[in-house]
């Protein structure tokens, strides 16, 4: 049924009040610098993460003189992948997609362990972030310090501070940029083209991307990237259950709150003086005490913040702890909290790991050095030849992933009488084929299977495959068909 | 007749607008003088000022024989020859490298060979595709370059010979084989030339008329043995086919055999020597070779 409107008199039908505009403004965070148990394992980590992200590229890793001898490298000019002792081919693709689905797995398992000990611990948007306030600090101080500089009027006091800041920031970005394409050349010697001009366009143009996305995400965007940007968050909240241990600010001991004066009893409320530390030290600019919340990355700094003050005003540490929601609830309902860390969900996502990591390093031990694809002409199918015989035509793509030259033997198990011969090959029974270290060739190969009148006739296909036989014995095969005219 | 309105335009101001009208009145309707806008003023000039130069620069006004070159002697024919000579620059060593070796180093090499596959398959597909088909598989009148069968001979050397020459293609060098049409040109009688095909049918070993094979032998050898072979077996040096065996360009039953020694059809394969470089024939040459197993 259509919908009349009346458009003479207009819609009277009741709006919904204006929710104004879409977009919320950025409310600055200032986060105060706090010490502790957290913030060191986050200096640690810090270090600890900037310091593989500069220097693996560095590495060298000896694999003989046809290979590249850095140990990780993205060779996108020969197409090989290399780590330490691994080296991919790209029809081994499906390593990432192992890498992918066995690091998903593992952060599956770890947040509902522990909750988001990726974000708050280990994701480059963190650790830079911590980067850029530590250079924020060093030219406009803590907390206070920057509030009152952002409040002042421009002075040459205000200029120079975030002049300065702001130059700093980009050459920590410039650096941050500048290391990433080593992963995809040879570092030594990009390094010296990168600075004599000679280096890619592609190369200057990755570090000027990254550059300017480093000191966009770090430097102004910083928690609006983990809000609204990433997706891990909301994933996230599907990892989590009442039994994870997270960041919990433990109600039960804290509440009431409200202030306390020195000397005055403890009793009848709780620990927390609402002294307001946990929220002036959150880098994501939130209040623990209002529960878990999305935008919460687990970085342990309230925990630090809160653990100083208890100290101070000797009640026990730890208000604020890592902690299970079921355990705050069980104390609330004055049970004893219990912890279960063996639940379906993790037992599940242990197993899933353990099987997909499994295959993976199956899979790696296993991998042959030698391999063998087979194309299949398709125009025409077969050929009749004048004596009746008919002939396949095969585009064999030999691959030799070895670090030194071999020899190959090519064999061909078909329908009886097949006659195999290589173009370019002397004809001889078995066909054998040398390769260099680290390369492919195509070796287009030609069966002639002739018309046998005794025996019965060709079928329309039948089955066939390709065997080779490197000079160390490794071996691999694929599976093909002769075709000929025939009914079936 | 005339209307002395139409005859001197009166300067008339729009009442609304202010503005002047051209003075034309049609049926009470008149036109305002607005000036035409500036930038569209600008950009007009800006044109004229672009046509001058490009009258001068590029080639632009026709003559009685020819036409004005321009001072930049553009053409694009000259573009196309530019392109094409840098086409075979960024070949470079690989291209010059199948210029220097021989046609069977080419095909030993893995890496000619492979370059020489992917080339001839590019150029195959856009220059002999149209009549071998895509596969080179042929047609009926169409030789079937992926099989044992050859006219002309299936050697990397007959194979190059073929392509730079063609056949009947009126090339100095070419090919030339000529089938009589001893039908229609009354060489032989309608009998006679119905025996041939009971005996040309019983030549590739299948059952036929032995009467008629019999009367059909002595005219074979009189007519068809000088360039088909006392047994019929064909010559390469002339391009006769081999009748002996399970392939036929023109088809194999008696109706086409009947057909083909009463007209005599013969087809032509243009000579490629002009048309492509060396290193281009040479790639062709061992692509075509290769995938008839390169034998």
């Amino acid at each position: 049924m259509p919908v009349l409107i009346d458009t003479v008199n207009g819609d009277k039908r009741p709006k919904a009040p204006d929710p104004g505009p879409l977009y919320k403004k950025r409310e600055p965070i200032y986060p105060k610098l706090v010490h502790g148990q957290f913030r060191m394992i986050k200096w640690v980590l810090l270090g600890l993460t900037l310091a593989v992200y500069y220097i693996l590229p560095w590495l060298r890793w000896d694999r003989g003189p046809a290979t590249p001898n850095q140990a990780v490298l993205v060779d996108f000019t020969h197409a090989r992948f290399y780590f330490f002792f691994i080296q991919l081919w790209p029809q081994e693709i499906y390593y990432f997609t192992g890498l992918l689905v066995t690091a998903a797995l593992a952060l599956f398992l770890v947040s509902a362990l522990f909750g988001r000990l990726w974000c708050g611990y280990a994701c480059p948007q963190t650790v830079w972030t911590d980067l850029y306030i530590v250079v924020e600090r060093l030219f406009e101080g803590d907390r206070n310090a920057r509030m009152r500089l952002d409040a002042a009027p421009t002075s040459f006091n205000k200029v120079w501070r975030k002049v300065g800041k702001h130059t700093v920031w980009l050459l920590v970005a410039l650096v941050t940029g500048g290391a990433w394409v080593f992963y995809f050349d040879d570092a030594p010697t990009l390094m010296g083209q990168l600075f004599t001009g000679s280096a890619a366009t592609s190369a200057y143009l990755s570090v000027a991307i990254l550059t300017f996305t480093t000191y966009a995400l770090a430097g102004s965007m910083r928690e609006q990237v983990c809000t609204y940007m990433c997706p891990w968050p909301r994933i996230q909240g599907a990892m989590l259950d009442e039994h994870s241990l997270q960041v919990t600010y433990r109600a039960d001991r804290g509440e009431a709150r409200g202030p306390h004066k020195k000397g005055e009893t403890w009793e009848g409320r709780g620990d927390c003086i609402d002294c307001q530390q946990c929220v002036v030290v959150c880098p994501m600019g939130i209040d623990i005490r209002d529960g878990a919340q999305m935008e919460c990355i687990n970085c342990g700094l309230c925990i630090d913040a809160c653990d100083e003050i208890m100290d101070r005003i000797e009640r026990p540490r730890g208000l604020i702890a890592y902690d299970t929601d079921y355990a705050v609830a069980a104390r609330l309902a004055k049970r004893k909290p219990t912890y279960h860390l063996i639940r379906t969900r993790t037992v599940f996502y242990a197993l899933a790991l353990a099987l997909v990591g499994g295959i993976m390093v199956y899979g790696l031990l296993t991998r042959s050095p030698v391999a063998i694809d087979v194309l299949r002409d398709r125009n025409p199918e077969y050929v009749q030849l004048s004596d009746g015989a008919v002939r396949n035509g095969y585009t064999l793509k030999l691959m030799n992933r070895s670090t030194h030259p071999t020899v190959f033997w090519v064999d061909f198990k078909g329908p009886k009488g097949a006659m195999v011969r290589a173009v370019g090959q002397a004809s001889a029974s078995t066909l054998a084929v040398p390769l260099e270290a680290d390369g492919q060739r195509s070796l287009r190969v030609f069966v002639t299977v002739p018309q046998d009148h005794d025996e019965h006739e060709l079928h329309h296909s039948s089955p066939a495959t390709f065997v080779i036989t490197s000079q160390d014995g490794q071996r691999a095969e694929k599976k093909t068909v002769f075709l000929a005219a025939g009914d079936d | 007749m005339a209307d002395p309105k139409h005859d001197k335009p009166t300067p008339h101001k729009d009442e609304v607008s202010g503005v002047d009208t051209t003075g034309h009145e049609w049926d009470g309707i008149r036109e305002l003088d607005n000036p035409l806008p500036r930038w569209w003023l600008y950009v007009f000039y800006g044109c004229i000022v672009f046509a001058i130069g490009y009258w001068i620069l590029m080639p632009a006004w026709p003559g009685l024989h020819g036409y004005s070159k321009g001072l930049l002697h553009r053409s694009d024919r000259g573009e196309l020859s530019i392109a094409l000579h840098d086409l075979s620059a960024k070949r470079g060593a690989a291209g010059q490298a199948l210029v220097k070796a021989s046609l069977e180093q080419i095909e030993a090499d893995p890496k000619l060979q492979a370059y020489a596959l992917s080339a001839g398959a590019s150029i195959f597909g856009d220059n002999c595709a149209t009549c071998h088909g895509t596969g080179g598989t042929g047609g009926k009148g169409y030789p079937n370059l992926r099989d044992d069968v050859w006219l002309w001979g299936g050697d990397l050397n007959a194979i190059e010979h073929t392509i730079r020459v063609g056949i009947r293609s009126g090339h100095p060098d070419a090919r030339q084989s000529q089938m009589p049409s001893f039908g229609r040109d009354q060489l032989l009688t309608g009998e006679q030339v119905n025996d041939l095909t009971e005996y040309v049918t019983a030549l590739s070993r299948r059952k036929a008329d032995p009467a008629a094979v019999n009367r059909a032998a002595p005219v074979f050898q009189a007519q068809c043995a000088v360039c088909h072979g006392v047994e019929g077996k064909g010559n390469q040096a002339v391009g006769a086919p081999n009748l002996t065996d399970q392939d036929w360009l023109y088809g194999g039953d008696r109706n086409s055999i009947h057909t083909q020694i009463w007209n005599g059809k013969a087809g032509v394969m243009p000579s490629w020597e002009k048309r492509f470089d060396t290193a281009t024939i040479k790639a062709l040459t061992v692509y075509v070779h290769a995938n008839a197993s390169g034998r």
